[in-house]
């Protein structure tokens, strides 16, 4: 995740020569207990967790000994907080305190640019101490040109009343804190507190940086596997989901759980929405008529088909949910009909078993549809689509009425399963997808309709008259082949079923054995 | 009159040979615009859709004379200096379509767009429309769908969400109403042209009499928009709906911009703004059009 851990920013701060504690973070009591026998004093044990007040969490103790650290950390390990389990804590030095700031640099959106912010009063609960005393808050607008000037970050510090040789050393530090963000393009880097010891020395005794999501791809050394913004750490569907956005750049696909823990019959429905606005205007809908989502998705700006297929799939290897809620903006520039076929070979594959509403407005609309609704001739479960005329409020309303009437079948049906080829032709695209025609089958199709509906027109027919590839290989893989789902879900529906488009997704099936959801 | 795009600017297009980037410059060409040519990096003296293609910006400009806007069709990483190159060569307005651009980048664009008088719109847009006169980017994805979508009239659009400004628009559209300029600002959270700006560009627009905003969550977008009105830098009537109800603070709800951090940029902070400084806020928004319907009678503008 692009926000960081304490011990990982301080561990960046440090880089740049601003001074932290000494100590490490640790996953063991034992380790615990070695790291404050070398400090060799007094320490403070932190849970390593994005919650704020700690403290009051009992995330934060004193420990005078090595054995009260490990004891300490033997408490803390495993704790519970905000949804997360504590893998680590922090082993620090214990600070004589003689006075706390402030300090912090965030991207502002407003300024359109780096603001430096420094308080001469610091410590927990920063913005009510901001919002009492005003004057003692001083910020800046970082030229991003020129970057901070050391002057600049003393005039700044001088404002909020300090002088002399603490105002010279802040601006020293307050620069590093510059370069840090900077180097490591952090939407925010804070301190707090920035503590000033009865010995005279400046030391960040907590940190708090995000990275942006964006830049992660630059700073390969932070680690970085999950750039997505939460405030909890990743469930594991969440990094299957991750590992599918990161392998296709083609569109977005953006995948969140709300909740992990329900039964059938409670009114909790996967939801798919498509564009950033219009899916939270679509869950704002479905909640209304009485539902809650297991999750928030959003695929949009032009995803293949294979992309909406796998964040389908995603949605129905969650828990029981009792419908299937799909909608967007309504009036979709792009080309609706590769979702809808998205959607119908995951339907087709699970296969869906509750009821499904998808509101597939914008282009080609009437085509989305039309394929989206022929997935009935193969279900249980009813599958409504609709176009942009139709409100997300009215397409709540008829899946709760589907959702209703509808009784699931005791014993799940088995999905469409890939065929073993006779005669296999195959070529592979450009997300590990294997694509295969079985010409023993293609040879007797009478349609022919992959070659027609190719979206690339990448397939001609051989002297036999089965589809083969009109490029090569290599340039299918390297994205030619656009994974528009024609050959598969086209060939299902109006050929002779020769055509089959393996779409692997990495991790989703260990995951669904071990939740007991298997096929 | 509109804003932004008219069939009279000059327009490139930046990475024309990609796959977007052609596909874009057909739907451009088709609604209208008036498209001079683009530019890929070792792809000059082809040709993409009847239009020449340019090494670079500089050499389209000597070739072609004076460029008023290049829409750029460039991965994320290459953003920064496609940006910078076209604003060297004196293209006063760009409209940047790609997401996930590094914020970082962006903040170099918006110093070396305020050091050159330039502007742009994006990152991560879907574009500006004007209805009957051009398009910059991919609003409407067809333009056979475009034309059947939007016509021209009294309200400016405006959205943070790429569909929503098409959404709005056509339902509007339903409602008899037309546009002057549809402007998707970009979902990130640092965005070259932010609502407030949008919004004063329709304030001095004289065919705009209405503007209709589709806020949500994260930035300080909507809150500017009402200190303009307060501070009486914006008298048209403002109609309003801010999405994100359910969404939860810390984490991120797809747009980069959608966030609430700290406290800030609540859907609930938002609305009491706007609100107070006399700005129509419709809670559901599907009552939008029959607001702005009602705005625009009390004018005798319909």
């Amino acid at each position: 995740m692009a926000r960081l851990h304490e011990y990982q920013g301080k561990a960046l701060l440090a880089q740049k020569g601003i001074p932290i504690p000494g100590g490490r973070a640790v996953s063991s009591p034992q380790e615990s207990r070695e790291v404050a026998a070398e400090i060799g004093g007094p320490v403070v044990v932190k849970i390593q967790a994005w919650v704020t007040g700690r403290a009051s969490l009992g995330g934060i103790r004193f420990a005078d000994t090595p054995d009260e650290a490990a004891q300490a950390a033997e408490d803390m390990l495993g704790m519970q907080v905000g949804g997360f389990t504590v893998e680590k804590v922090l082993v620090e030095e214990r600070l004589a305190l003689e006075r706390e700031f402030y300090t912090g640099v965030i991207v502002s959106d407003r300024e359109q640019a780096p603001v430096l912010m420094f308080s001469s009063v610091g410590g927990t609960g920063i913005e009510e101490i901001a919002q009492e005393h005003p004057d003692a808050v001083a910020s800046a607008v970082v030229d991003i040109e020129h970057g901070l000037r050391d002057y600049q970050a003393r005039n700044l510090v001088r404002r909020t009343g300090i002088h002399g040789r603490l105002q010279r050393d802040l601006g020293g530090l307050l620069v590093k804190l510059y370069d840090v963000a900077r180097a490591w393009e952090a939407r925010a880097a804070e301190i707090n507190p920035l503590v000033l010891t009865a010995d005279g020395k400046l030391i960040a005794a907590d940190c708090r940086v995000t990275v942006d999501d964006y830049a992660v791809f630059r700073h390969r050394d932070l680690g970085i596997t999950f750039a997505r913004e939460l405030n909890r750490p990743p469930m594991e569907l969440e990094r299957i989901a991750y590992g599918v956005e990161e392998g296709d750049y083609r569109g977005t696909f953006y995948f969140i759980q709300m909740t992990d823990e329900f039964q059938q019959g409670e009114g909790v429905v996967g939801f798919h929405g498509a564009g950033g606005g219009g899916s939270m205007m679509s869950m704002d809908a479905v909640i209304n008529e009485g539902f809650r989502i297991a999750n928030f998705v959003d695929t949009s700006g032009n995803p293949p088909a294979s992309k909406v297929y796998r964040a389908a799939r995603i949605i129905l290897s969650q828990g029981p949910i009792d419908g299937y809620f799909g909608s967007g903006s309504g009036v979709a520039s792009q080309e609706q009909f590769h979702s809808a076929r998205g959607l119908v070979k995951a339907f087709l594959e699970e296969p869906l078993t509750v009821p499904a509403v998808v509101r597939l407005g914008g282009n080609s609309e009437d085509r989305a549809v039309e394929i989206l609704e022929r997935v009935n001739d193969y279900l249980s479960a009813p599958v409504e689509g609709y176009k942009k005329d139709d409100s997300p409020q009215f397409c709540a309303q008829r899946l709760k009425a589907l959702v209703e009437s509808h009784t699931p079948p005791a014993e799940p049906p088995t999905g469409r399963k890939q065929p073993v080829a006779q005669r296999p032709y195959t070529f592979e695209t450009v997300t590990n997808g294997t694509v295969t025609f079985d010409h023993a089958v293609c040879a007797t199709c009478e349609t022919k309709i992959c070659v027609q509906e190719c979206v690339p027109q990448i397939l001609s027919l051989n002297e036999e008259g089965c589809p083969v590839l009109n490029i090569t290989l290599e340039e299918a893989k390297k994205g030619r082949c656009i994974e528009c789902m024609a050959c598969d879900v086209d060939c299902y529906f109006q050929g002779s079923g020769g055509g089959f488009v393996e779409l692997p997704i990495p991790g989703l099936e260990a995951y669904r054995e071990k939740r007991g959801r298997t096929g | 009159m509109a804003i932004l795009i008219d069939e009279t600017k000059r327009v490139i297009v930046q990475g024309i040979t990609g796959r977007e980037g052609q596909a874009r410059a057909k739907l451009m060409k088709e609604y209208g615009t008036n498209i001079v040519g683009g530019v890929t990096p070792g792809r000059g003296r082809q040709e993409v859709e009847g239009l020449p293609v340019f090494d670079t910006v500089e050499e389209a400009w000597e070739t072609l004379g004076p460029i008023d806007v290049s829409v750029l069709f460039i991965p994320a990483p290459l953003v920064r200096s496609a940006a910078l190159e076209a604003m060297d060569a004196g293209v006063q307005l760009l409209v940047i379509v790609p997401d996930r651009v590094p914020i970082y980048d962006v903040l170099e664009i918006a110093k070396a767009a305020k050091n050159a008088g330039a502007r742009f719109v994006g990152p991560n847009t879907l574009g500006v429309l004007s209805p009957s006169r051009g398009v910059l980017g991919m609003i409407g994805g067809r333009a056979m769908s475009a034309r059947s979508w939007f016509f021209p009239g009294p309200v400016g659009v405006c959205s943070r969400s790429g569909g929503i400004t098409s959404s709005m628009t056509y339902y509007l559209a339903q409602e008899g109403i037309g546009a002057t300029t549809l402007v998707h600002v970009g979902g990130d959270a640092i965005v070259g042209l932010p609502l407030p700006q949008v919004v004063q560009l329709f304030q001095g627009d004289p065919e705009t009499k209405a503007i209709v905003m589709f806020g949500e969550i994260g930035t300080s977008q909507e809150e500017q928009v009402a200190d303009l009105i307060e501070q009486g830098q914006v008298t048209k009537p403002v109609i309003a709906y801010i999405g994100g109800k359910g969404a939860k603070q810390g984490t991120r709800f797809s747009h980069a911009g959608a966030i609430i951090e700290g406290g800030r940029g609540t859907r609930e902070g938002k609305v009491a703004r706007l609100e107070e400084v006399g700005a129509h806020v419709v809670e559901n928004f599907g009552d939008i059009p029959s607001v702005t319907k009602q705005v625009l009678r009390e004018m005798n503008v319909l």
